[in-house]
C-alpha cells in the first residue's frame, strides 16, 4: 500500500499479471477461448454498452491479452494499451480513430519498408494520404502541416540504419500543429527510450520483435499516453462525437485520458477484426519478463560487432549511434543512453555483390526479413524489405544497394564477430 | 492538496471510507457517463442517491431522484457533481449549507474548478477534481486492467473471484514506474491555459 515506486525491472515481470483468481496459478494462464458466459442479460448488456469492464469475445478483449497491455502500458508509462496481431495492424487501427478519407498524415521518410508501403499503397486505397518528411530535417515536418493533417508518425530508432529520431523537436511540431505524435518504439522498447518521456501522444510496437524477443510470435501494440486533448477542435470525430456505433456514447468524455486505447479496442479492433491470439500473448509477456536483460546484451554485443565492422577493411562505412563518431551519436546519447539499439547498417566497398556474398556465407548470422531476435539476423534489404522502393527512395532510407543490415542477438559476440570475419575474409 | 496529480492513498482512503454518494447531475439516459458511474457504485455497494431536478418522482435504478442537495433530507458522506467546470461552484455554495457537511466533494473527470475546491477544503472537506470513481476504483482494484488500463498497481496475492455486489480490495501496491506523470502534466497545462 506504499507509494514507493518499483522499478523497470519489476514492473517487466509483475505489472498486470498477478495470480489466477480461480486457481491461483502464478504464471498468467493462457485464456484460449472466444467467449465468455455473462452473468445474466443485465451484465451481458453492460458489458456491450461499455458500462462494466469485463470481458465479452476474444476479438474485444481477452484476459491474457490483457496481462500484455497493461504490462507494455506500465513500461510505456501510458495510461492504457490495446494488443492487435501485429504490427501492421496496430497502425491501420490507430490511424482509423483519426484519418477521415482525404485527410492527411506526415511520416518520417525514415522508417521500415513495410511501413513505407503500408502508407504509400494500403493507405492511400481508404484516401489517407501520406507526406513525408525527413527526420533529419525538423522544419520539412512544420513544412508538411496543412489544415488536413491528422498525425504525425516517426520510429524512434528508425529503420534500417538505426538512426536516431529527434522526439522532443517533432513533438513541438505536433503540440503547434494541434496533432498527436505516432512514435513507432519497435526498435528502441521501452528500455531503451520512451517516447511518452519526450512528448509522444501514441506510441505503437511490432511486438514480434524486442519485445516478444525470440521469433516466434507476431504480435502489435498500441499505447495511449494520455496526454492529447481530443475534443479540441473537433478534428477527431471517433473520440470526441456522439458514436452510432454505441448509442451515442462519447469516448473522450467517458474515459478521460485513456480514450484513445478505448476507441481503438471498440471502434478499431471489434470492427476491423484483427485479434492477438492468446497464445502468442503468452509467448509475448514470457519474452518481456526478461527484456531488460536481452536488451542489454542485445546492444552491447551490438556496439562491439559495430566496432569490428568499422575497422575492417572490406566495410566502407558502419551506421550505429552507438559509435562515437557516427552522425547520430549526440541524439543516441540524449534519447538511448544505456544502448543504441541492436539493428543497424554497415556498406560493403564491394557493393551489391558484395552484400550479396556475405549473406551466403554467415553461419551464425541467419538471413531472413525480421529484428529483435534472440539470434543474429542479416539481411539484405535492396534485394528484400526495401526492393519494392525505386533506387532513389531505397537510398533515402537508408537502404542502398552496397548496404547490409544486422539484427545483433545475445550470443557469444566473440562468436558473432568471429562468423563476419570468415564471411568478410574469404 | 495538489490537484494535478492525487496520491493513489489519498483516492484509496476516500473510497474505503465513504458508504452513500449523492450524485449532482445524474443521467437516466443509458450511454451518458453518469448513469455509468452510477450503476458501477450501485453494483460495488455503495449507497446512491441521484440528484437532478429534471427527474424528480422518476428513479434512477430503483432509486427516486432528489430535486437538490438540500432536499436531501439525511446526510451523505460524498457528493459526486457530473457537471461543467462552470456549474461547480453554485453546488459547493449548496453543498456548503449542508449540516453535516460532506466528507468529501468530487468533481467529474473534465471539470475543475480551483477556487470551489479551496471554498470547501477550507471547511475540512476532501477534494478530488476531473477524475472518475468509476474508473479510479476499478483501476485501486485492477478490474479495469481487463480493459488493458494501466492499473499502476502490482499485487502478488491471489484476488477473490469477483462476484456482482462484491466490495473489491483497493489495497494493492501503488507503483510509480509507470506512473501517467505525462498524462497528468497534459492535464494541468490544459487546465492552466483554460
Amino acid at each position: 500500500m506504499s507509494d514507493r515506486l518499483p522499478g523497470f525491472s519489476t514492473l517487466a515481470v509483475h505489472a498486470g499479471a498477478q495470480p489466477d483468481p480461480t486457481t491461483g496459478a502464478r504464471a498468467t494462464p493462457i485464456y484460449q477461448t472466444t467467449s465468455f458466459v455473462f452473468n445474466d442479460a443485465d451484465h451481458a448488456a453492460s458489458l456491450f454498452g461499455l458500462q462494466a469492464f469485463g470481458n465479452i469475445y476474444t476479438r474485444i478483449g481477452n484476459p491474457t491479452n490483457a496481462v500484455l497491455e497493461e504490462r507494455v502500458a506500465a513500461l510505456e508509462g501510458g495510461t492504457a494499451a490495446l494488443a492487435v496481431a501485429s504490427g501492421h495492424a496496430a497502425q491501420v487501427v490507430v490511424l482509423q480513430q483519426l484519418l477521415q478519407p482525404g485527410d492527411e498524415f506526415i511520416a518520417a521518410r525514415k522508417l521500415y519498408g513495410g511501413s513505407i508501403n503500408q502508407f504509400t499503397h494500403a493507405f492511400k486505397s481508404f484516401g489517407w494520404n501520406v507526406v513525408w518528411a525527413d527526420p533529419d530535417d525538423i522544419a520539412s515536418f512544420e513544412r508538411a502541416v496543412t489544415p488536413r493533417t491528422k498525425a504525425i508518425f516517426i520510429e524512434s530508432i528508425a529503420n534500417p540504419a538505426g538512426s536516431i529520431t529527434d522526439i522532443e523537436a517533432i513533438s513541438t511540431v505536433a503540440r503547434k500543429a494541434g496533432v498527436p505524435l505516432i512514435v513507432d518504439n519497435t526498435l528502441a522498447s521501452p528500455y531503451l527510450i520512451r517516447p511518452i518521456d519526450h512528448g509522444a501522444d501514441i506510441v505503437v510496437h511490432s511486438l514480434t520483435k524486442f519485445l516478444g524477443g525470440h521469433g516466434n510470435s507476431l504480435g502489435g501494440i498500441i499505447v495511449d499516453a494520455g496526454t492529447f486533448d481530443w475534443s479540441a477542435g473537433g478534428k477527431y470525430p471517433m473520440l470526441s462525437e456522439p458514436r452510432p456505433e454505441y448509442h451515442g456514447i462519447r469516448l473522450q468524455e467517458t474515459f478521460g485520458n485513456f480514450a484513445f486505447a478505448i476507441a481503438c479496442r471498440v471502434l478499431g479492433l471489434r470492427d476491423l477484426g484483427p485479434a492477438l491470439s492468446p497464445f502468442n500473448a503468452f509467448m509475448i509477456l514470457t519474452g518481456i519478463e526478461t527484456l531488460p536483460l536481452r536488451m542489454q546484451k542485445h546492444c552491447d554485443n551490438a556496439k562491439a560487432v559495430a566496432e569490428f565492422l568499422a575497422g575492417h577493411p572490406a566495410v566502407a562505412s558502419v551506421s550505429y549511434a552507438g559509435l562515437p563518431s557516427d552522425k547520430y551519436n549526440q541524439l543516441a546519447r540524449k534519447y538511448a543512453p544505456k544502448g543504441a539499439g541492436a539493428v543497424f547498417t554497415f556498406s560493403l566497398k564491394g557493393g551489391y555483390d558484395a552484400g550479396v556474398n556475405l549473406v551466403s556465407k554467415l553461419q551464425l548470422f541467419s538471413h531472413l526479413a525480421n529484428v529483435g531476435d534472440t539470434r543474429s539476423l542479416v539481411i539484405h534489404p535492396a534485394s528484400t524489405t526495401h526492393s519494392q522502393l525505386d533506387d532513389a527512395a531505397k537510398v533515402k532510407s537508408g537502404a542502398g544497394p552496397d548496404v547490409v543490415r544486422l539484427s545483433v542477438g545475445i550470443e557469444d559476440k566473440e562468436d558473432l564477430i568471429a562468423d563476419l570475419e570468415q564471411a568478410l575474409g574469404a | 492538496m495538489n490537484h494535478d496529480a492525487y496520491p493513489d492513498n489519498y483516492i484509496r482512503g476516500i473510497l474505503n471510507s465513504v458508504k452513500s454518494i449523492a450524485m449532482v447531475g445524474a443521467s437516466p439516459v443509458n450511454v451518458r457517463p453518469s448513469y455509468f458511474a452510477f450503476k458501477y457504485l450501485a453494483q460495488r455497494g455503495y449507497d446512491m442517491i441521484p440528484i437532478n431536478p429534471g427527474h424528480v418522482g422518476k428513479e434512477l435504478l430503483g432509486k427516486p431522484f432528489v430535486a437538490s442537495l438540500s432536499d436531501l433530507g439525511r446526510p451523505v458522506d460524498m457528493i459526486d457533481i457530473f457537471r461543467n467546470s462552470s456549474h461547480i461552484m453554485p453546488v459547493i455554495e449548496e453543498a456548503l449549507t449542508l449540516d453535516p457537511l460532506p466528507k468529501v466533494i468530487w468533481m467529474q473527470l473534465g471539470a475543475r474548478d480551483d477556487a470551489a475546491a479551496a471554498k470547501a477544503e477550507s471547511v475540512g472537506i476532501k477534494v478530488v477534481m476531473n477524475r472518475c470513481p468509476k474508473i479510479e476504483y476499478g483501476r485501486l482494484s485492477s478490474e479495469i486492467s481487463w480493459m488493458g488500463v494501466n492499473s499502476r498497481t502490482l499485487s502478488s496475492k491471489r484476488a477473490p473471484v469477483p462476484t456482482q455486489g462484491m466490495r473489491l480490495s483497493l489495497n494493492r501496491t501503488s507503483v510509480g514506474g509507470g506512473d501517467t506523470a505525462a498524462s497528468d502534466r497534459a492535464a494541468k497545462n490544459k487546465s492552466e491555459q483554460s
